[in-house]
């Protein structure tokens, strides 16, 4: 595997492992939301 | 670089993203949200936009599991040839698990923020088109667009749900409106876009019936459109604001079809009825449920029915 390979391999795996964190962050945001509008 | 070494690499988040066909996706969410917010009652804002949030996200992976079963027949046709999995920038059973995580978080959540009832049809929708239309029936018969529409005209029936807690005469009424309007809509597409589904096997009705019975179809659906878009009125459901739209735009809809069903198209003549049948289809859908959720400011009158 050529060096360059594997910056892309770095690349996708650090832009992906972002856009999970967001999506989990998100679903944090979310579920915590629900609870207070359900508990209302 | 070899398309092997591509395949090694992990997938982008964009090809995941692609996956759940975002295009298709702001129409759902458009007509979900109508549903919700022509229902009579109330809904807190942060539920109702879990409930549209997880239509969304249940349409979003039942067109992960739509384009996992059929990478074969779109790596054959020009227009899905580039999508992530016939490409191979994504491998197979990624689409697969994907797809089952986000329509079973999207039921899930959905039953729980919201309620069960709304979960179940959505849980219903997914299967609906996943498995009824992608899997059995797509390949099998040229009413398939037919029995597509199905599943495009769930989310205004599951957004009113979300509201009211029950199933009644109104929200089944819109889901046979999309129901009605969506062979119209594609058939003037498929007379216009040459298409490749005869190549890969789908048995397209142009294709299969020709273009006269295609376009007497187009008529049919066309003027059963009318009663069904004007019923959710009949029935009190909604109020004169809407009633008369409906009406109107439904007629409209009739004059343009007529041409359509009358003509026999000859090579190079622009296909000009056909193109403008279609856009006047997703101008119809658009303005009549935008009428929907008017009626309730203007009528004063939330439907009960």
């Amino acid at each position: 595997m050529t060096p360059d390979q594997q910056a892309e391999i770095r690349r996708r795996q650090k832009s992906r492992n972002l856009a999970l964190g967001g999506v989990l962050v998100f679903l944090v945001i979310l579920f915590y939301a629900i609870t207070i509008a359900r508990m209302g | 670089m070899t398309i092997g070494a591509v395949q090694t690499l992990p997938a982008d988040w964009r090809d995941f993203f692609a996956l759940t066909k975002p295009r298709v996706m702001s129409l759902v969410i458009f007509t979900g949200l109508c549903g919700l917010l022509a229902a009579p009652g109330s809904i807190h804002p942060v539920i109702g936009f879990a409930a549209i949030l997880c239509i969304a996200i249940g349409a979003g992976g039942a067109a992960a599991l739509n384009q996992w079963w059929e990478a074969d027949i779109d790596a054959g046709m020009k227009r899905t040839a580039a999508r992530p999995l016939p490409s191979g920038r994504l491998q197979r059973k990624d689409a697969r698990d994907f797809g089952i995580a986000l329509s079973v978080a999207s039921v899930a959540i959905m039953g729980l923020a919201v309620h069960w009832l709304a979960a179940a049809i959505l849980a219903l929708s997914i299967l609906y088109y996943a498995v009824i239309y992608t899997i059995w029936l797509k390949p099998r018969t040229p009413q398939n667009i037919v029995i597509g529409g199905g599943a495009g005209a769930f989310p205004p029936l599951i957004g009113w749900v979300a509201v009211t807690g029950e199933i009644t005469l109104t929200p089944v009424l819109l889901f046979l409106i999309i129901f009605t309007w969506t062979p119209p809509h594609f058939w003037a597409l498929a007379l216009f876009v040459q298409s490749d589904y005869a190549k890969v096997g789908i048995p397209m009705m142009p294709v299969v019936r020709g273009e006269r019975s295609t376009r007497r179809q187009i008529l049919l659906y066309s003027l059963i459109l009318v009663p069904v878009a004007v019923a959710p009125w009949w029935i009190g459901g909604t109020g004169w604001f809407y009633g008369i739209a409906a009406a109107a735009l439904s007629a409209l809809f009739v004059a343009f079809a007529v041409p359509v069903a009358l003509r026999s198209s000859t090579p190079g003549d622009g296909m000009r009825p056909e193109k403008r049948l279609f856009g006047y289809s997703v101008f119809y859908l658009f303005v009549l449920f935008a009428a929907l959720v008017a009626d309730r400011t203007v009528s004063g009158l939330g439907g009960t029915v």
